[in-house]
Order: C-alpha cells, then sequence, then structure tokens
C-alpha cells in the first residue's frame, strides 16, 4: 500500500489532490496507534502525519498553544512541564489497550477521536480544549475553523464536528488548544470495599460536595489488584478513588473534609500525589485491561446514577464480564470473552435504557467488520451527519467506512 | 447601516392565508400574531438601532406545534425568525418583513431537577437565571452568567454559545450543556446529547452551540449543574495604568491561579459606574481589576495573599478585599451596572464584542483611544480580562444625523483591530447581523463556504434566519459544485448584500 508520509501542509493537499484525481481512498493516522480503533477499511493509501510536528506556538501566560497534528504527547507534554503546565482532559493513552506500545499517542488522534481521561468530569473533554484547527477538507481545501483565544463565537464552531469525527471530516494539520496549570499536588481517598451500588452514591456525594473534586472512579476487587499500587492492588476488595487536586492547602483541607464525609463507608486511606498520578493513569489508560489482548473492550457513556443497574442487568446475562467505572459512574469500561455472538453488542446497547451509548474499542478486525463499532444513530441523525460529510467530503476519501458502514 | 436581504413580495403576498392555516396549527388563536400593535412587541432584539415588524408572530406552546410550524412553513417557502427573550446585542432575532417570527417564550418550564446526575432538563424558554434560582436552595447553581441573565432564556443562549463573567473557570454555555431536544427546518424532532457525556457519532450538539438559530430551534436543553462554592471573595485593585493592569492579569494566570472571573476596566467606564451606584471603586487610578476566587477558606487565602504580591510587583496603586458577602456584591454592583451608567451620561451608545490575546491589550487601548479621536467619538472600556474579551463601549447620539454610522464605523474598526492582533470578531455576542459583513475580516471565501455547507446539511433551502452570520447567501447546489468556469460566478442571480 502507497504510504504519504507528510511532513508539511503541502503535502497533504498534494495527497488529496492525487486521491481526488485517482477516485482512491485514504486513511488517515498519526503514529496509528488507534489504528485499530473503528470499523476497518480498505484504502488505497496511508497518509501517516506523525513527522508532521511541532509545537508552533505557546504562550503560557496566555494558556494557549498551537501544535502539529502529528506532534507526540511526550513531545507536547515535555514543553509543557518546564512551565508547570498540562492538558487538563488528561488524554488517555490507549496505545498499550490496542496491542501498540506506550507514548506514541499523537494531538491528531486524541483530538480527532475525543478521547478524555479521568478528569473529564471537573475539567471537560478534548472537544471542550480545543480552540482552533487547520487543515484541509476532502475536497483538498485549505481550511481554517475556531482561532488562538478561548472566548470566540464568531461563526460554527466546527473545531466541536472536527472532534471525535475520526479523521472522516478533514485531515488536520494544526491544532490551536488550551492549556492549564498543573495542580501543585493530588491526593486521592480511597474507599474499601464498597459495593458498586453503594460506590455509585459515594461518588456522587463526592461529586455534589463542595470539594471540587477532580475524578471518581470504582474497580471491582479483581481489578484493583491489577493495579501496581500496593494500597489499591493489596486491598482484595473494590476500591472507590476519588482525586482531588490543587494548591497545598485547599488540598490538604478538602482531603480532610472528604475522609470525614466518608469515614463510616468504610475504611479509608489516601494517595500522595506520584501515587495518585499512576493510579489515574492505569485508570484513564485503561491499564487493567492490557494484559489478555483476547478479550472484547466496550466503552460506555451513560447517566452516572444508571451505572449500577446497568451492571447488575449485564451480569446476569454475561458470564465473565469485567468492568471497573470512571467519570463517577457516566463510564464503563466493560471487558467480554472472546467468541460472544455479536461481540456483546446487542446486549451491551439494548441495556442502555437512559441514553448513552456504546462502542467497541477492542476487537478482531473481523468482528469489527460485522459489528458496529460506534453507536448507531437515528435515522434524522443519520442523514444530517452524512450531509455533514458531503460537505466536507463529498468523494468520501477520508477514512471511509471508518465509523459507519453508510456513505 | 446593514443590508438585509430583499423580501419576497410573493410570500407577503399570501399573507392572510399564512395566517389562517398557521392559526389551524397552534391550538391557542392569540398565539398567531398578525396585528402591527402585537407585531411592534417582536421589532427589535437587544440591538435596537435595527427594527422591523415580523410578517407575521407564532408563539407554539409544545414541540409539536413548532415542528408544524416549522414543516408548513417550508412547504410555503416561508423563513422564521426564532425568538427567546429578544436580548441579543448582535441582531440575531431581528425580524424578516416576509418572515414567520417563531417566539419560544411559553416554553418557559423546568422540566426536572436531578441531582443524581447533577443536571436540569428545561424548556428553552426558561431564562437562565431562573435554572441557578431553582436549584441554588440545595446549594447548586448553572455556571454561565451572561450579564442579561434575567431576562436571557436558556434556548438564546444555546443559539449564541453565551458566556458571562465565570467562563473564565467555568467555560462558556457550549461547556456546560450535556444536551438538547430539536427541531429541524423540515418539522422533524431529533434528540443530542442527554444526561450522559460526549456525543455518539458527530458532535452535532456542539456545532448546534453557538449556531445562532441557523440550524435548528431548540425545544428542550439538559444543563449541568455546579456545586456553588463554599466560600468566594473578590478584590479590587486599581493600578496607575492600562499597561501594569494588563500585566497583573497575565502574571495572576502565568502563577497558576484561575480566578473564577476576573473584570478590568479603563478609568472612564469606573467613573460612569461609581457614580451610577457608589461601589467605592477607587477614582485615582487609570485601570481596575475585580478578582474573584471561589473555593475553600484557606485556598483563597493562599490565592489572596499570592495576588496582592504580584499586584504590588505591577504597581497596583490600590489593592482592597472584600471584607464580607455585601461587600464583594457591591463590587460586581459597579462593573453589572457599567453598561446603563455610561448609558446615562450619553444619549446612546453601542457594545462591542471582540476578543483579543491578552498580550496585546496595550497595543489595542492605545489603538483604540486613536480612534476614538479620529472619529471624535468616546469610548468607555470594560473587559473579560482573563478571557481577553473586550467591550468597548462607544458613546454617541443617535438624534445627530450621521452619528450612528459614525458609530458603526468606529466598531467596525475595532473588530478589525481586533482580527489583526491574533483575535476574533465576537467573543460572546454573536455575528448576528451587527458583524455579519465584518466575517470576511477573519474567514476566507472558502472558510466561509465551508461553514455554509455545514447549514446545508440542515437547512438546505435557507429559511432559518437568513441574512444573518453570512455576509453573502449562497445556494447549497452552488456549494455543492464550486467550480468557477472562465472567470464567471456560478449563479450570477444569489443575494450578495
Amino acid at each position: 500500500m502507497t504510504v504519504f508520509d507528510i511532513s508539511s501542509p503541502d503535502q497533504i493537499k498534494d495527497a488529496l489532490d492525487w486521491a481526488i484525481s485517482e477516485k482512491q481512498s485514504l486513511s488517515i493516522s498519526g503514529n496509528g496507534s488507534k489504528e485499530s480503533l473503528g470499523r476497518p477499511m480498505e484504502v488505497a493509501a496511508e497518509l501517516r502525519l506523525a513527522n508532521l510536528s511541532g509545537v508552533r506556538m505557546y504562550e503560557p501566560a496566555e494558556l494557549v498553544m498551537k501544535a502539529a497534528a502529528g506532534s507526540s504527547f511526550n513531545e507536547i507534554n515535555a514543553v509543557l512541564h518546564e512551565n508547570d503546565q498540562q492538558l487538563a482532559f488528561c488524554p488517555p493513552d490507549l496505545g498499550p489497550l490496542l496491542g501498540q506500545g506506550a507514548g506514541l499517542g499523537t494531538l491528531g488522534g486524541v483530538f480527532c477521536s475525543n478521547l478524555s481521561g479521568s478528569q473529564r468530569i471537573k475539567m471537560g473533554a478534548a472537544r471542550d480544549h480545543l480552540l482552533g484547527v487547520n487543515g484541509f477538507t476532502g475536497r483538498a481545501q485549505a481550511f481554517q475553523t475556531g482561532s488562538r483565544v478561548m472566548k470566540n463565537v464568531t461563526g460554527y464552531d466546527l473545531c466541536k464536528l472536527v472532534a471525535g469525527s475520526y479523521g472522516t471530516l478533514a485531515v488536520c494539520s494544526e491544532f490551536t488548544f488550551k492549556v492549564l496549570p498543573k495542580p501543585e499536588k493530588l491526593r486521592t481517598v480511597l474507599i474499601f470495599g464498597q459495593e458498586p451500588n453503594a460506590a455509585v452514591i459515594t461518588m456522587r456525594d463526592a461529586m455534589s460536595s463542595v470539594h471540587e473534586v477532580a475524578a471518581a472512579a470504582y474497580l471491582p476487587e479483581q481489578i484493583a489488584g491489577r493495579t501496581n499500587i500496593d494500597y489499591v492492588s493489596n486491598a482484595n476488595r473494590a476500591v472507590t478513588a476519588i482525586l482531588i487536586d490543587g494548591n497545598g492547602p485547599s488540598v490538604d483541607f478538602r482531603l480532610n473534609a472528604l475522609r470525614s464525609m466518608f469515614d463510616a463507608q468504610g475504611e479509608l486511606e489516601e494517595l500522595h500525589s506520584k501515587r495518585s498520578s499512576e493510579l489515574w493513569k492505569f485508570v484513564s489508560d485503561v491499564g487493567a485491561y492490557v494484559e489478555d489482548q483476547r478479550r472484547l473492550v466496550w466503552r460506555v457513556s451513560l447517566p452516572p446514577s444508571d451505572a449500577a443497574d446497568y451492571i447488575f442487568r449485564l451480569r446476569q446475562q454475561i458470564e465473565d464480564l469485567e468492568y471497573f467505572m470512571d467519570w463517577a459512574g457516566g463510564l464503563l469500561w466493560l471487558s467480554l470473552p472472546e467468541g460472544l455472538e455479536d461481540a456483546g453488542q446487542g446486549i451491551v446497547r439494548s441495556q442502555i435504557r437512559n441514553g448513552g451509548h456504546a462502542t467497541l474499542i477492542r476487537a478482531s478486525s473481523d468482528i469489527r467488520s460485522r459489528v458496529e463499532v460506534f453507536q448507531p444513530v437515528d435515522v434524522v441523525k443519520a442523514r444530517i451527519s452524512e450531509k455533514i460529510r458531503e460537505g466536507f467530503d463529498p468523494y468520501r476519501i477520508l477514512n471511509p467506512a471508518r465509523m459507519y458502514s453508510i456513505g | 447601516m446593514v443590508m438585509m436581504p430583499k423580501p419576497n413580495e410573493e410570500v407577503i403576498a399570501k399573507r392572510g392565508y399564512l395566517v389562517q392555516r398557521l392559526r389551524q396549527i397552534i391550538r391557542d388563536p392569540e398565539a398567531v400574531i398578525d396585528e402591527e400593535a402585537g407585531l411592534r412587541a417582536f421589532e427589535c432584539d437587544g440591538l435596537s438601532a435595527y427594527r422591523q415588524l415580523p410578517m407575521i408572530a407564532v408563539l407554539p406552546e409544545t414541540k409539536e406545534e413548532v415542528a408544524e410550524v416549522l414543516k408548513f412553513c417550508a412547504s410555503e417557502g416561508v423563513n422564521v425568525v426564532p425568538r427567546g427573550a429578544g436580548t441579543s446585542l448582535s441582531g440575531g432575532a431581528l425580524p424578516l418583513a416576509d418572515g414567520v417570527l417563531l417566539g419560544l417564550g411559553k416554553f418557559n418550564r423546568i422540566l426536572e431537577v436531578d441531582y443524581n446526575n447533577r443536571c436540569a432538563v428545561v424548556q428553552p424558554g426558561v431564562t437562565n437565571l431562573a435554572i441557578t434560582d431553582a436549584v441554588k436552595s440545595d446549594g447548586f447553581y448553572y455556571a454561565p452568567d451572561p450579564s442579561s441573565q434575567i431576562a436571557c432564556t436558556i434556548g438564546g443562549n444555546i443559539a449564541e454559545n453565551s458566556g458571562g463573567v465565570h467562563c473564565l473557570k467555568y467555560g462558556l454555555t457550549t461547556n456546560n450543556v450535556l444536551g438538547v431536544e430539536m427541531v429541524t427546518m423540515d418539522g422533524e424532532i431529533i434528540r443530542l446529547g442527554g444526561k450522559h457525556l460526549d456525543a455518539e457519532g458527530y458532535d452535532l450538539l456542539g456545532v448546534i452551540t453557538g449556531s445562532e438559530g441557523l440550524l435548528g430551534v431548540i425545544t428542550e436543553v439538559t444543563v449541568r449543574l455546579l456545586r456553588s462554592p463554599q466560600h468566594v471573595t473578590a478584590q479590587l485593585i486599581g493600578f496607575p495604568s492600562s499597561e501594569q493592569a494588563g500585566d497583573c492579569v497575565g502574571r495572576i494566570i502565568a502563577a497558576g491561579i484561575i480566578p473564577a472571573g476576573m473584570e478590568m476596566m479603563d478609568k472612564y467606564a469606573i467613573h460612569a459606574a461609581e457614580e451610577f451606584c457608589h461601589a467605592g471603586y477607587p477614582l485615582d487610578v487609570e485601570a481596575l481589576l475585580i478578582v474573584e476566587l471561589d473555593g475553600p477558606e484557606v485556598e483563597i487565602a493562599h490565592n489572596n495573599s499570592l495576588i496582592e504580591k504580584i499586584a504590588g510587583d505591577c504597581g497596583a496603586s490600590v489593592i482592597k478585599q472584600s471584607q464580607s458577602e455585601e461587600e464583594r456584591l457591591t463590587f460586581w454592583a459597579g462593573r453589572k451596572a457599567a453598561f446603563p451608567a455610561v448609558g446615562r451620561i450619553s444619549p446612546d451608545y453601542m457594545c462591542m464584542d471582540g476578543t483579543i490575546p491578552r498580550s496585546q491589550l496595550p497595543l489595542v487601548l492605545k489603538r483604540m483611544n486613536e480612534l476614538s479621536n479620529k472619529y471624535g467619538l468616546r469610548v468607555a472600556n470594560v473587559f473579560h480580562a482573563g478571557d481577553g474579551n473586550l467591550h468597548p463601549l462607544i458613546l454617541f447620539d443617535a438624534n445627530i444625523p450621521g452619528e450612528l454610522e459614525k458609530c458603526e464605523q468606529f466598531g467596525a474598526d475595532i473588530l478589525k483591530l481586533c482580527v489583526e492582533v491574533g483575535g476574533v470578531l465576537t467573543g460572546e455576542h454573536g455575528v448576528g447581523i451587527e458583524k455579519r459583513d465584518l466575517m470576511g475580516e477573519m474567514f476566507s471565501e472558502d472558510d466561509l463556504k465551508q461553514q455554509q455547507r455545514l447549514k446545508c446539511a440542515f437547512d438546505p433551502e435557507g429559511r432559518l434566519n437568513p441574512g444573518k452570520v453570512f455576509p453573502v447567501l449562497h445556494r447549497c447546489a452552488e456549494l455543492g459544485k464550486m467550480h468557477v468556469h472562465n472567470g464567471k460566478l456560478p449563479f450570477p442571480d444569489i443575494p450578495r448584500f
């Protein structure tokens, strides 16, 4: 297969011109760490953007950075680290989960899949931090949307559309995004031995408190045992984890307040900054499901209060279900045994009762070609989405059928 | 003056028939308004320099009625302008002479407050403040707080992606909305999002928010509720120059502090506000910052001492910390009353709204001063300093012939300046008609066409709110093809204004 190794925006245009004139389709990737996320595609050529990298503009006092789409997170984080700043939505590194190496993720990959880590419930999603996009549509036309300022309502917010479009609308060359100060201190309160129902209530109470909780997760015993943090892995019980961050005095105060709030819920422990970082990286990166690559992995977003009931219903129908909760119950990561008919999509999706969606994150390419990887949308939304795509990529040359089989 | 598309005489000619049919669709006969006295109430929004009676006004009560009205209008080739409370400052709800004005004021119920999922489901005609009022006794609030929050509706907030003084820390409307129910121009009802996070498929909710009523009509909204902070305090910090104040803002943020709000006023605005409501503002300073912090007391104390040190280093001449909730509100009363206060000292004023990279503030202020001298019109400045959102208030007298036009020209020059230094035409008020003809300053023709292709996906006939946001109305068929042959534009008859 032809590979276009892109190192300048002009080369993107050349590749698109070629694809249009030759009536050929392209797959778009950064480093390929999420190549297996989505429906398998038959394309004539691959557009690789990993060499289109580098920070174009960074103004720490303005909380803004612009960088090329192929820049790796390691590169971006190193620059931000020098100024005690970070990407506040804590982009997950799903490379290892998907059977790839760690640290391969690129800006383009994360923004185009709108994947966010555990802190999403407080800090917003990747899409909320995206301020501007430069790139090319499937018409091989340069396009630009948004800007470099935080507050901007000039014209339609096409950044939102690009985020989460999995490269089906445009090939992005540069992103401008918001960065935020790195919190001085992290603390995680651990509550041991809760049942899922009780954990959902605990997480609700934490999120509803005045203590500005940054993340809340529930790890059943089996999952907790897979972390490399002694307090969690040696607990031999389920662990509910509540993260707070901020400046020293504030974190100390809130930590004590949360500890007394949950004192009656069971035995408590706390993790300091380094271990907190490790635990939340394990949760965000779905570290629990890295080892056994054969199992199917689903990601389910639903109203947080539905989480425990949803799991209860699933367990009645799927033996050997593994799960854990992030986003205070609003995000469920499921691991299902291989060999399940339809990869379990019928059960996983039909049990979502009050709104939500499920994405098949890991499965063989054979399964991904048979099962809807992304949640099917209703007919009106599907029609509007196809027309949007028509506007951006009328020849359907960009990641065709990666999201949906239609079109 | 901005020109609107030429009204379609054929549509106007069948007004009687349209009224009759609309009365069959809408249950309440009085909710279809065709008399001039009744229509007068809708003739303008917050951009009152522009007025136009709608052909007909319709006030539906249910989403089914909205769907039927839109479907009917689509089939009759009639344009529709949706309207919430009509507080838009950019003319987004300006009626059309050949259009139906769709008022959503009757959608005024809070349908559900769900603390388990920290959200509320409300109808679009509920005011922004009413959401907070409904949940504040339980310790919650809805974060975006545009200054018109007492009157503006949540439906309008979605249309404009409204901000407010707290968006530096808590985001704009788009960051605080979880879902909507929406009716498309062809009368189909769809739900986008809900009580869960992030979208399945394309993020249509993200593009609906801030689309200025051009893509669909919102009939229900699910918003995120936040727990009210434990403590809130404000500091007034006065500086001998705007440059020092701007420098202080940058250094506070660079020190890792994200205040809940950070506002700046120039001397002219300080004096007007102080005279109007005696907020205790120092009068011997050139620029004043209001810095609000929220959180636990220990955090506020920690950050306050850091801010005091930074302010001192930047040359602050006055630092005053609110000692009570009452005093904090007084500090804000002056800022919130800045617009009416300026209104008192001038027969008319026009409020502009651009955003700039903060580092460009000294340059922009200097250039704005030069423009003020050039046009002979005074300007008072209030800014959402934390995020670089400027609100210059240009003072003028509409009774003096030519002064409105001069003021508009001055305003346009300010916005062009914002774009020139890397900023944008509008930070929170929207493009509407006010900045429509300036869109070319910020976007290339190709970029504008790409945006209009999005419109084509939702409303291919261009019936919803035409004449707003985009300076040239392209036909969707033309946007689909996009080829210029032998230098000749296709569709030479399309409206360009």
